[in-house]
């Protein structure tokens, strides 16, 4: 086995990785204020790569403008979705929940079906599809993106769940709800704040990959589920062990793929997920009580 | 008698009336296409093109005075509800003859309930095994994927290409593409140095090509359906490989060109010569079908008609020849079907027999190449 290749294998990995780290945190930060798992974080990917193609091939939107169109869109989804699925549920248990996501899931993609169309499409590169070469492998352009933004947008996360008012209000309801209540936090804002920073989140990743993957009424259903492997690997949490868990789902997939056998990709994926929540519900870096966020 | 009554009393006589103006009663045919789910990409455009064929038999008058009356089911690609539909237009609508299913799975389950109800049953899915054995009741249109493999290890022979590798996804068109690769290989003093799959929902394939890239094979052949494939050329041209890329027919519509982009540039593949309908000469007995259906397609749904929707064209061409000469019921229809000789369709030219009822010859695909964003022939 020569070096490039396990060089390839490994540079492919932390790409891909990079992106189900961006999905997984967008599934920590819902859970820890509200305890819900958000089965449709992956529709929110979808919905980015999709209202991302209608703002360039339809509003005719230069590619800077039509990113942060195609995340306020999605964003608005999220609001939409949170404000009129979630909220109104009178007594929310966890199972209630998170079978509401699954059914907004199923929603979403089917409207996205109607609106798109059943085709797969394609979205240019950001800057060109030269692929530059390290080593003995190549990458290209579009690679330097996403880890390059994934990277910002964690810079980003922990800088307002640690430096801001409203951060550390969240950080307070993933805490203890109730008692964040008791101190004047408004519990229901903050849910709908991580509706917001999630599904912006999700959207961004979408964007970010439909150059490289390209995208389709539904893409979400795999993506979501590989950043749902990540965020238990990384025990749930909103920081650095989430995006360290997509990276090591990203890399031993690929390598899996590389070294075993490519009709076990997917296989390692659940194979390791399951592990974890085995062997170390906690996810692989936490104490047993550990902090969340 | 009040005036409720009179009306109902005059509807009722006017019904019976106008059953009397239509002497001829309706020849119906009943399909069966994936129109939605996941082989969507096969049933909408097999029921648009069946649809529009019909409408314009109509319009001419229908066969021999009597009209043509599709009944269209849709499967959602469900073998389970395919064959509630089938036993549906057996029992309820009366058919006489049924277009499809659109993939193999939903064919081979279909094919007790055709047989057992004695319909004719044209399919428009690939899978060889649906004519292999020969079934009484049951055609297929679309080309085996043993023809498809055959004409593309015909040319890497022809240019001494002999150590190949396999990339195909883990679905059953792949299945079935990795089959016929493998067992023909030999036939053609072809060695597969290296066998690879993806799956239909993967994002991206560099580690099963870096794999390919180690194995030094000469060329590589990749058996998919569309989005696959084109990210397929796609991580080729990242890793810089430079050996020559196959594709299978799956692949062969402008969509795959679109998704592709300038990755696509120098992709083979072994195609219907639906595509390339306005390359080929004038001496080829399929070219006035090609156009007039590419042309009609174009016309009515503003897209471009491909070779899936041809596979519907040709099954109800056929049914209504079999009804020009002369057929009405079922069995009728059955036994003209069978006589078909030199049929120029647009899947290929169609000879039915007693033991064959696929009917395609290898001159069904043509050698394929992408240049400058469109087909053309490779000699």
């Amino acid at each position: 086995m020569q070096f490039d290749q396990i060089l390839q294998y490994t540079l492919s990995g932390l790409s891909t990785g990079a992106i189900y780290a961006l999905i997984g945190i967008g599934f920590s930060i819902i859970y820890n204020a509200t305890g819900i798992i958000n089965f449709a974080q992956g529709e929110f990917v979808m919905l980015g790569g999709l209202f991302t193609l209608s703002c360039l091939e339809f509003l005719k939107l230069p590619l800077w403008a039509a990113i942060p169109c195609a995340i306020t869109a999605s964003t608005v989804v999220g609001i939409l979705f949170e404000r009129l699925a979630i909220r109104p549920l009178r007594q929310p248990t966890p199972i209630n929940l998170v079978i509401i996501t699954i059914g907004g899931s199923i929603l979403i993609r089917g409207l996205a079906m109607l609106v798109w169309g059943k085709d797969t499409h394609s979205v240019t590169p950001f800057s060109g599809d030269t692929p530059i070469a390290i080593g003995g492998a190549t990458i290209l352009p579009q690679h330097l993106w996403i880890l390059a933004i994934t990277l910002i947008i964690i810079i980003i996360n922990k800088l307002y769940f640690y430096h801001t008012i409203s951060g550390k209000a969240m950080r307070a309801c993933s805490y203890n709800r109730r008692a964040a209540g008791l101190v004047g936090i408004d519990v229901r804002r903050m849910v709908l704040f991580s509706f917001i920073i999630s599904s912006a989140m999700g959207a961004v990743a979408g964007i970010i990959i439909a150059p490289l993957t390209m995208t389709a009424y539904d893409v979400g259903v795999m993506l979501g589920l590989k950043g749902f492997c990540a965020a238990i690997i990384g025990g749930m949490s909103s920081g650095l062990s989430t995006v360290i868990g997509g990276l090591i789902l990203g890399v031993l997939e690929s390598l899996g793929a590389g070294l075993i056998s490519s009709g076990y990709k997917d296989a390692i994926a659940f194979i390791i997920l399951l592990l974890i929540l085995f062997i170390r519900p906690q996810g692989l870096f936490g104490k047993s009580d550990s902090e969340r966020v | 008698m009040n005036i409720k009554v009179m009306n109902v009393i005059i509807a009722l006589v006017t019904l019976l009336l106008s059953t009397n103006v239509f002497a001829a009663a309706p020849i119906k045919i009943g399909a069966l296409f994936a129109v939605t789910g996941p082989a969507a990409f096969l049933g909408e455009p097999e029921r648009n093109s069946a649809e529009m064929v019909v409408n314009e038999i109509n319009r001419a008058g229908g066969v021999k005075g009597h009209k043509l009356e599709l009944v269209v089911y849709d499967t959602t690609g469900d073998a389970t509800k395919a064959v509630q539909l089938a036993t549906k237009l057996i029992k309820d609508d009366k058919v006489v003859a049924i277009i499809g299913p659109s993939t193999t799975g939903e064919t081979m389950a279909v094919i007790p309930v055709a047989e057992k109800g004695k319909v004719p049953l044209i399919s428009c899915s690939a899978g060889s095994k649906i004519t292999d054995p020969v079934k009484n009741w049951i055609f297929k249109t679309a080309q085996n994927d043993s023809l498809a493999v055959g004409r593309i290890y015909e040319y890497l022979q022809k240019t001494k290409q002999t150590k190949v590798s396999i990339l195909t996804v883990s679905d059953g068109f792949g299945a079935s593409g990795r089959e016929q690769l493998k067992s023909q290989a030999a036939k053609y003093g072809i060695t597969i140095v290296s066998d690879d799959t993806y799956g239909p929902k993967d994002t991206d394939m560099t580690a099963q090509l870096t794999k390919i890239r180690g194995s030094h094979s000469q060329a590589i052949i990749c058996w998919g359906t569309n989005p696959g494939p084109a990210l397929v050329a796609k991580n080729v041209r990242q890793l810089g490989i430079k050996t020559p890329l196959f594709m299978s027919h799956g692949v062969s519509s402008k969509k795959f060109i679109e998704l592709a982009g300038d990755a696509a540039e120098g992709v083979k593949l072994p195609s219907g010569k639906v595509v390339v309908a306005d390359l080929l000469s004038g001496s080829d007995k399929q070219k006035k079908s090609l156009l007039a259906f590419v042309k009609d397609y174009q016309k009515h749904y503003n897209t471009e008609g491909d070779h899936f929707g041809g596979h519907a064209w040709d099954a109800v061409m056929l049914i209504r020849n079999a009804v020009d000469n002369g057929a009405g019921s079922a069995a009728a229809i059955r036994d003209q079907l069978e006589k078909t000789r030199g049929f120029a369709g647009i899947g290929g030219t169609f000879n039915y027999s007693t033991t064959d009822h696929a009917g395609l010859g290898k001159d069904a695909f043509v050698l394929v190449e992408v240049k400058n964003k469109d087909w053309v022939l490779v000699k």
